[in-house]
């Protein structure tokens, strides 16, 4: 059994506490947050040793494995606190909000031959895997636009006290949304060489962007685009879609199916036909030994733990592959990629469209 | 107390843009169930062929319904509801955007003695955390009052996560409460039955009623097909069989045949919003369990 323990009971925090519970190879042996109305209550009907001191669960539990799902700004100490300790983390995402600390973890872990992922749990999802399958196999010809999107019902009226409103916890729909669609965008297309047209503004938030659009470049010559927006409230729950298009065709895959439309047969997938594959959700799901959610957060958890019983390293969400994606966020937030950052723009000093084409004001 | 459960039960996933298989066919079915006069025209239908019982989630909107089915109760003499709570993403939503502790007040009367523990944030004694299980109950009810719910449901995200998290005590805190308060049983909706099944017999919740997919391709059957098949010939408890079509991935009478060999399945629950479909799956149970 791998000694575990789990820092940050939030929302992800308890669903992650849940299923690491429940994994037949993980013992979990502490957990820990600030709340102690939460923590209390916590041990006294789980049983659980609580902690509200971090380094002090560290300590005194002594895990081999550590799971971090604090707000985002605490990652990159609590992961080095972790490491240091030489205990294995699992850290949700997005992994680091300064990407030189993130190579400086990704080092540490390296040098000390430790087990590490991020939740990006939608590359446990059946739909996605499947486009990625298809799209590196080449079937779709030359890739020249590829669009990632997600949309959902966060943030829908002014106000809001929790740290995913504030920007230095890593807050807005950037780090807490569209970091999801720009993984898938790394997973499955590449990770593109540049970013502009970024556009991140506030739909109701005052100090964060509840919505984020920019354009993709590749260097090849293939183009990309960034929708995102969680301030809107048709969608019932967070909602994330990812179109390919190639010169043989188009593919589209949300969390539900994956639908392919060939424009001839493809020596890379012989079985498929020309004309439109969709393939469900109910087909394309493993099938996993406890299901809270979604089978993708039991499959990144039993996938971590996997890892750490065979020493892989360079494993799928592995901190080197998050840190692809803290890049992609720095080229948008004009700190990774020589661009100028773009300044959030709130609803009420927003400019009237006639006097910002007058002043010639693309913000 | 022995609730029987009537062999067909309507489901409501259709009317609130949950589609397994599509968000295009959820988003369909949203539009198309936006005014209340479109759900009730098919529970209409499903009561015309025989469908008397409405398995629903506490969704705002379901409100409606149930405002409804007071007004016309001469209508339907023999209507029920099976109340499934929480609506989850009404809570998550909300604890995204307000903290826990803030979403928690806004679901909870803000008077009385738990008002002050919460606006302290201070411990919460065991007492205290009953107490708010039970006041969250009974705002999930509320909407209900005066209709017919014999069997009363936790909602998979709730059962599954406090199983996960390993605090049975809280079914049994839940299933005291529904029958002590409501008169009705508890009920369970969960993916993971063979491991909910130990839970609620260290809970001491005695034969359960346990609501899960079961069907033939294994579609959220954790732990398997197999296993859940040894559980169903050998296990005491009641199960109620969902996503039996694996959201249309199953022909019908292939799927339903599957459920039939079960002799310890007593219901099967089905959401459609087409006459057709409504009527031939209805028909087919019935034949099948003739």
């Amino acid at each position: 059994m791998i000694r575990t323990a789990i820092v940050g009971l939030g929302k992800m925090g308890l669903s992650h506490l849940a299923i690491l519970r429940a994994h037949p190879m993980l013992d979990v042996v502490g957990a820990c947050d600030s709340a102690v109305y939460l923590t209390d209550v916590l041990a006294r009907y789980s049983g659980l040793a609580c902690f509200s001191d971090y380094a002090r669960m560290l300590d005194e539990v002594r895990p081999s494995a550590v799971l971090i799902a604090t707000p985002s700004s605490a990652h990159a100490t609590m992961v080095e606190a972790a490491l240091a300790r030489g205990a294995h983390v699992f850290c949700e995402k997005p992994f680091v909000l300064d990407v030189a600390d993130g190579e400086r973890l990704v080092a540490m872990a390296d040098s000390a031959g430790l087990v590490t992922q991020v939740g990006y749990h939608f590359r446990f999802v059946g739909a996605f895997q499947e486009a990625a399958r298809i799209v590196r196999s080449g079937a779709l010809g030359t890739v020249h636009h590829v669009r990632a999107e997600a949309y959902g019902p966060v943030v829908l009226r002014p106000k809001g006290g929790t740290w995913r409103s504030a920007r230095d916890a890593g807050g807005g729909a950037l780090y807490d949304y569209a970091c999801h669609a720009l993984d898938l965008v790394n997973f499955i297309a590449g990770m593109p060489d540049g970013v502009d047209g970024v556009v991140r503004q506030g739909v109701f938030s005052t100090a964060v962007d509840d919505e984020v659009y920019c354009t993709f470049r590749y260097s090849r010559g293939a183009s990309g685009q960034l929708c995102v927006n969680w301030s809107d409230e048709s969608y019932r729950k967070m909602s994330t879609r990812i179109t390919v298009w190639g010169t043989n065709g188009r593919l589209t895959a949300d969390r539900q199916e994956c639908q392919l439309y060939l424009r001839s047969r493809h020596p890379a997938l012989p079985d498929t036909r020309p004309g439109w594959t969709i393939r469900y959700t109910t087909d394309l799901t493993q099938e996993v030994w406890y299901y809270l959610r979604g089978e993708e957060y039991s499959a990144q958890i039993d996938y971590w733990a996997e890892s750490i019983a065979a020493r892989r390293l360079d494993g799928r969400n592995c901190f080197r592959s998050a840190l692809q994606t803290d890049r992609l966020v720095a080229m948008i937030t004009g700190t990774g990629g020589g661009l100028r950052p773009i300044p959030v723009v709130h609803p009420g000093r927003r400019p009237s469209w006639w006097r910002r084409l007058v002043a010639g004001d693309r913000a | 107390m022995n609730v029987a459960l009537d062999r067909v039960l309507f489901g409501d996933n259709q009317f609130f843009g949950v589609n397994h298989m599509s968000e295009d066919k959820a988003r369909a079915q949203s539009m198309k169930f936006q005014d209340l006069a479109a759900i009730i025209e098919v529970l209409d239908l499903a009561y015309r062929s025989g469908i008397r019982t409405f398995m629903c989630t506490t969704h705002d909107r379901i409100a409606e319904v149930c405002e409804h089915f007071r007004a016309k109760a001469d209508r339907y003499p023999d209507y029920q509801f099976f109340p499934c709570m929480p609506y989850a993403h009404k809570y998550a939503n909300a604890v995204t955007e307000h903290g826990m502790l803030d979403a928690l007040r806004m679901f909870l009367p803000s008077e009385g003695a738990l008002g002050a523990i919460l606006r302290g944030g201070v411990a919460l004694a065991s007492r205290d955390a009953e107490t708010i299980i039970r006041l969250l109950v009974d705002a999930e009810m509320k909407m209900f009052q005066g209709l017919r719910t014999p069997v009363i449901f936790l909602q998979n995200v709730v059962t599954d996560l406090v199983l996960g998290l390993g605090a049975n005590a809280c079914f049994g805190i839940f299933a005291d409460h529904v029958r002590g308060r409501y008169a009705a049983e508890p009920g369970f909706i969960t993916m993971n039955v063979p491991r909910l099944l130990d839970a609620l017999e260290a809970a001491g919740i005695d034969n359960p009623i346990v609501c899960a997919n079961i069907n033939k391709i294994g579609f959220r059957m954790c732990g398997g097909r197999e296993l859940y098949e040894q559980v169903l010939a050998a296990r005491r408890f009641r199960p109620i069989a969902m996503s039996v079509l694996a959201s249309g991935a199953i022909p019908p009478r292939e799927a339903i045949a599957y459920v039939r060999q079960f002799d310890r399945i007593e219901s099967i629950v089905f959401g459609a919003s087409s006459a057709a479909n409504i009527r031939q799956t209805k028909s087919l149970i019935d034949e099948l369990y003739a």
